[in-house]
């Protein structure tokens, strides 16, 4: 706050002069940069496409309806491959993270200079790369498949469970793990009962909201050949079979929901 | 029925021994849907891991080739398609800004319309429908259908981005708006402020810190989607990935995925700063 002397008295103002100018020079240099970045980005671009833009949506729209329905027969096998690959990509994530959660977790971790960061680096690698990068390399390394697709889905998810759950871990209540530990309970004694219990809820609420994304991801990664429903969906585009394309998308949003509606009902069940 | 004299005895035994053993109750109380919960997992497992087709020889060559490929996060070779890398990460970066500052543009209008609190009730459906349609959509379907409209390019997943950005921010912003603290605003209009007076002094001063926040937070997300909606396309360096891949170049392929880490790294570790300082 700053307040500017004038010959009719004193004006109130928000900031000091230097820093309304700082502010003025930062909003000037990301206007640059917007503006340089646009140029670099659409130097290549041959702007008939984007002039015809509209008509070629208004084209691709009356292909794409009505959809066609009678496809359905041969979704629902990658739609239960879909599910199988959230599902059982997530369970795999669980396995994989449980233990990474606790090393990181700097109330648990056995020990903080060596341990720690190594845990942590494995949560950081596995969130900054999405489930699609993971599943092309799977693919590349593994061949097409389901299996490709479901360490994608666990590689991706180590991150996530991991990052919510060494957080939840580090924020236990202490006392009672105190209070376990005067009944004269072992290492692991103190775990079962002093720890597990109290993170528990955050566990289920982590995992199924995993799950959930984990749906919506797999339902992509046959883009990449990792199997389930993006394999149909790949090979529609890659034909221009646009109605069948629409079909597939009313599936994929309707699993989403359905998955959605599951999540919500599992999670005001247990918590 | 074995008589009065026994009963006085085993009553005394009764109030003197404690419990010696304790049992945590079980997470579901009812013993047979606990049961038929166990059993539904275990035949769920059974029947969803015998449909995981594993193909062992393929496995082994695999397993080579994987070997190959953690050589290559050993020995990164950024030369020699470093121009074909650099074109892919300048998509990216500008795919990225580009994408951020026009859907932020675009979600403070959307969004002030989505918040209940100040928008009329047929403003406030419409935006919400827009922001329901761009949240259920995944980036990279609508990339698909970008694509298909503009061509192969950059532009395409500018317009994706852009469009993801939307439901994004437009949502969380709404969502603050409406939790806004109502009395300053109430303060702002008793002083005889008009409609944009107190959009501008009552609300948008308490929603600038959180929405320069989840900008910045969108910046990052939309870094990470730009190097996936390559692979259907869309520019950026997804597609340089791809093709690395494609023609198993996994040393180039490292290099790639090293440099994605580490810029999404150094953004995630910049905006993290810049909102600690900025909230």
């Amino acid at each position: 706050m700053a307040i500017r002397q004038t010959p009719d008295g004193p004006i109130w103002r928000k900031r000091t002069t230097p820093q309304s100018i700082a502010l003025w020079f930062g909003w000037l240099l990301l206007v640059l940069l917007f503006v340089l970045a646009w140029e670099a980005m659409t130097r290549n671009q041959i702007w008939a496409f984007v002039w015809d833009a509209p008509e070629q949506a208004a084209d691709l729209f009356g292909r794409m309806v009505p959809p066609r329905w009678s496809y359905m027969d041969k979704l629902w096998g990658p739609l239960w491959d879909t599910i199988n690959i959230a599902t059982l990509g997530t369970l795999l994530a669980i396995v994989l993270a449980v233990p990474v959660a606790f090393l990181a977790a700097r109330n648990t971790t056995p020990s903080p200079l060596l341990v720690r960061p190594i845990a942590i680096f494995i949560i950081v690698a596995s969130r900054s790369v999405n489930a699609l990068i993971w599943a092309l390399l799977l693919v590349a390394i593994l061949g097409p498949g389901l299996l490709a697709g479901i360490i994608a889905i666990a590689l991706r998810s180590i991150g996530f469970i991991g990052k919510l759950l060494y957080e939840a871990i580090e924020e236990i209540d202490l006392r009672q793990v105190e209070a376990v530990r005067a009944t004269g309970a072992g290492p692991a004694q103190v775990l079962d009962y002093g720890i597990v219990p109290q993170i528990m809820p955050a566990f289920a609420g982590i995992t199924l909201f995993r799950w959930d994304i984990n749906i919506r991801e797999s339902t992509v990664l046959g883009l990449v050949g990792a199997g389930g429903i993006g394999l149909q969906l790949k090979a529609s585009v890659d034909s221009l079979a646009w109605p069948q394309v629409t079909l597939i998308f009313v599936v994929i949003l309707g699993t989403v929901i359905l998955s959605e509606w599951v999540s919500a009902r599992v999670r005001a069940a247990l918590i | 029925m074995s008589g009065p004299a026994v009963l006085p005895d085993s009553a005394s035994e009764r109030t003197t021994r404690y419990p010696r053993h304790w049992r945590r109750p079980p997470l579901i109380s009812n013993g047979r849907l606990r049961w038929a919960i166990y059993a539904g997992v275990l035949l769920y497992l059974v029947v969803g891991i015998g449909a995981v087709e594993v193909n062992w020889g393929r496995l082994s060559e695999g397993w080579e080739r994987g070997l190959r490929f953690l050589g290559g996060f050993i020995e990164p070779d950024f030369v020699s398609r470093w121009d074909d890398i650099r074109a892919g990460l300048i998509e990216s970066l500008t795919m990225t800004l580009t994408a951020t500052v026009v859907g932020v543009l675009i979600s403070i209008p959307v969004g002030i319309g989505a918040a209940r609190n100040i928008a009329p009730s047929t403003i406030y459906l419409a935006c919400r429908a827009l922001i329901a349609l761009s949240r259920s959509l995944q980036e990279i379907i609508v990339a698909i259908l970008f694509v298909a409209m503009v061509g192969f390019g950059p532009l395409a997943g500018f317009l994706t981005l852009t469009f993801a950005t939307i439901g994004f921010l437009a949502k969380l912003l709404a969502e603050d708006i409406e939790d806004i603290d109502a009395a300053q605003v109430e303060a702002v209009r008793a002083t005889g402020a008009g409609w944009w007076q107190v959009l501008d002094y009552g609300i948008r001063s308490q929603v600038t810190p959180r929405l320069i926040g989840l900008s910045l937070y969108r910046l990052d997300i939309n870094f990470r989607e730009s190097a996936v909606i390559g692979i259907v396309g869309a520019g950026g360096v997804g597609a340089t990935l791809n093709t690395a891949l494609d023609r198993y170049e996994y040393d180039s392929a490292a290099a790639i995925l090293i440099l994605i880490i580490a810029i999404v790294l150094v953004t995630e570790y910049v905006s993290g700063w810049v909102r600690t300082r900025v909230q």
